[in-house]
């Protein structure tokens, strides 16, 4: 058999095109992958029209002086802002497909915002955005971004309030100085501060006077306000954030990071394609070359003839992928000590679909079928594989569970997965040695008519 | 129907049948060939002559019958050069001598390369070697293993006249040397020069086996071989 794979390696050595491409392919696949975890993706070019006259972009809380123009970083954390003068500059730019959406800040955003915090009514401040619909993934994209600035940007304004409140509170609880509108700064007494005064113009009173019994009311008044007010601190805290959210893995396994998940997916995917081809491609070569028949007439029985092509896809794939795996690890940063992991899920993986592959070697009759059907094989199977729960209907996505089970991709992904993200490999291993027994019986079977 | 041909039978074919599926490809064929004997099978298009060749050369089981020679004593070519097109002509033969388990791989590479005059070219790819010297490769791996019997199907199909003269001058060399030769041939004319003895496949049936002039003998008057083979057919129904 030895003699076999020597030959089979001086093939793959005299064909450089091929090699290149299963070189090539899975460097460029490792470029790819490398250089979109390394970059985040870029931001979407937003207009911004401040139409708020210069100047009047402050506005007070209880004295505190804030600027609009504060919360308006947090937005450009994410967009790249391009800053227009005018409503309509800002919409032409959208029409155009120069942005991607426009806020636009109304004249009156402060007039209404300095309204609404002075508790003197009115509607409240209104932000204006456009979006160009023409592409809904742009959309949602631009859409989802700005909500989610601008919901940062209502909290903190919101949290700025709410501080302010609770300095109302503490005010009027122990007394101190307050800023009003118009007024200017009014000294308050204090609910603590009435009750002391009250309790002192009581203790001054002869023991029967009449008052006694009133001002020992109003006193009582003035503590229990005092005491309950003092709780309204922590409950206006809950305004702010009424909810906790804690979050809990029930898989009890470590959740490997989104990058460590593509890293997975691109070196299943190249796994897949190099071992497909090899094994299909070397097979249905010996029948190509018209030498299946002198070899299975007493020089290679046809079991060995498959362990032969199976060994040498799973090898060479095995090789290049760890070189991929490797190179990807440099990009990610992934945990160099898990190497062991990832040799057997690499090794089980390669294993599987090298036994895929002679399957379909073994049904085909030329190299060019069996790499036909090869490729269209994979996409669908890798299709299959990655579509997540909740994405398609219950029994269809039961359907495509067992029907993704049925081929190495998704064992062999659960596998790189956990070999990578510090979860379990032990039953995608064995799923992916189910199937290299099951595909390579499928060969043998087939081989049967391979003459 | 059973035929001895003299009294060293180098290969025997005992009821062999083959059957796929409904249809019979052989029915019972049973032939003797002697050592340095040169047989043509000849017959209609899906007469079963590569399938007999096939089971004698063991790459067919029969699914009745047994040949006498076990594969490793046969040399098969099959029709279509069964080589690897990306290795030298050395390496094809040196990787079939080690497959074949030949004792002297480097002697018997160099031997076949002399006998098949194509040492000049040893270290060329198959794949751009011409036709006739691809067909020369085939045969020489055929013979590695100096085999008692050659077995060739169609050889000279692909071969213009200049190349099938000297392939059939060469084959003549195996044969006076001792090697049984049995070849199948859509040219009934190139039984008539080369053979010894034809089988006349239908079917998968073997209606006749005997030499040329007998086949013709056979048929009563005929001008040649392939009238005469015409007219056998016709008058066995077919």
């Amino acid at each position: 058999m030895r003699w076999l794979l020597l030959k089979d390696l001086q093939i793959l050595r005299r064909s450089p095109l091929l090699v290149a491409l299963l070189v090539i392919y899975p460097v460029v696949i490792a470029l790819l992958v490398g250089l979109a975890l390394d970059r985040p993706p870029g931001k979407p070019k937003v207009a911004f029209a401040n139409l708020v006259p210069p100047g009047q972009s402050e506005f007070s809380i209880g004295g505190r002086q804030l600027d609009v123009a504060d919360y308006a970083p947090r937005l450009f954390e994410s967009i790249e802002a391009v800053r227009v003068e005018t409503r309509e500059a800002a919409i032409a730019k959208v029409r155009s497909g120069e942005v991607l959406g426009a806020i636009v800040l109304p004249e009156d955003a402060t007039d209404r915002l300095r309204r609404t915090l002075s508790l003197s009514g009115g509607e409240p401040p209104t932000i204006e955005v456009y979006y160009n619909a023409s592409d809904p993934l742009e959309q949602q994209l631009v859409q989802s971004t700005i909500q989610a600035r601008l919901a940062e940007a209502n909290d903190a304004l919101s949290d700025a309030v709410l501080t302010e409140a609770a300095g109302y509170i503490d005010v009027i609880v122990t007394g101190g100085e307050v800023a009003l509108p118009l007024v200017g700064a009014v000294d308050i007494l204090g609910l603590r501060r009435a009750q002391a005064i009250v309790e002192a113009s009581i203790a001054s009173l002869p023991a029967g006077a009449p008052e006694r019994v009133a001002l020992a009311q109003v006193a009582r008044f003035a503590r229990l306000a005092a005491d309950n007010l003092d709780v309204s601190e922590p409950i206006l805290a809950t305004i702010g954030s009424p909810v906790e959210v804690r979050q809990t893995n029930v898989s009890g396994a470590a959740r490997s990071s989104l990058g460590a998940f593509f890293v997975a997916v691109a070196v299943t995917v190249s796994l897949m394609f190099i071992t497909l081809l090899l094994a299909a491609g070397m097979l249905a070569l010996e029948r190509e070359e018209h030498a299946f028949g002198r070899l299975v007439r007493g020089l290679v029985s046809r079991t060995a003839l498959l362990g032969e092509k199976i060994g040498l896809a799973a090898l060479c794939s095995f090789a290049v992928c760890l070189a991929l795996l490797c190179g990807l690890a440099a990009f990610v940063g992934l945990e160099w000590g898990r190497a062991p992991a990832w040799l057997a899920a690499l090794a089980g993986g390669a294993l599987g679909f090298a036994a895929m592959g002679v399957a379909i070697g073994a049904l085909t009759r030329e190299v060019r079928a069996a790499s036909l059907l090869a490729f269209l094989l994979s996409l669908p199977i890798a299709f299959l594989a990655l579509v997540p729960a909740g994405a398609v209907a219950g029994g269809l996505f039961d359907v495509v569970n067992v029907v993704s089970g049925l081929f190495p991709f998704k064992p062999a992904l659960r596998a790189l997965d956990g070999a990578i993200g510090g979860g379990e490999i032990g039953l995608p291993l064995l799923h992916l040695l189910a199937l290299t027994l099951g595909f390579a019986t499928l060969a043998r079977l087939s081989l049967r008519r391979f003459g | 129907m059973t035929v001895a041909v003299g009294d060293s039978v180098a290969l025997r074919a005992e009821g062999v049948s083959k059957r796929y599926g409904a249809r019979m490809a052989l029915r019972e064929v049973s032939f003797r060939a002697g050592r340095g004997e040169l047989v043509a099978v000849i017959g209609p298009n899906g007469a079963g002559k590569t399938t007999l060749l096939q089971i004698l050369a063991g790459v067919l089981a029969p699914t009745a019958g047994n040949v006498s020679l076990a594969p490793e004593q046969v040399g098969w070519v099959p029709q279509q050069p069964a080589l690897y097109k990306k290795l030298s002509v050395a390496e094809n033969l040196r990787l079939f001598a080690r497959l074949e388990k030949v004792e002297d791989v480097g002697g018997a590479v160099e031997r076949m390369l002399g006998q098949t005059d194509l040492a000049a070219r040893a270290g060329d790819e198959v794949g751009r070697l011409s036709g006739g010297n691809q067909q020369r490769v085939n045969i020489a791996i055929g013979l590695l293993r100096s085999p008692a019997a050659l077995l060739l199907d169609e050889p000279s199909a692909a071969l213009d006249p200049r190349q099938r003269e000297r392939l059939w001058s060469f084959i003549a060399g195996l044969a006076a040397s001792g090697t049984v030769v049995v070849y199948s041939t859509h040219d009934v004319g190139e039984a008539e020069r080369y053979a010894d003895r034809v089988l006349v496949l239908a079917d998968g049936e073997l209606l006749f086996s005997g030499t040329p002039r007998e086949l013709q003998a056979a048929v009563g008057e005929a001008d040649d071989l392939e009238s005469a083979f015409v007219r056998f057919l016709h008058d066995k129904g077919h």
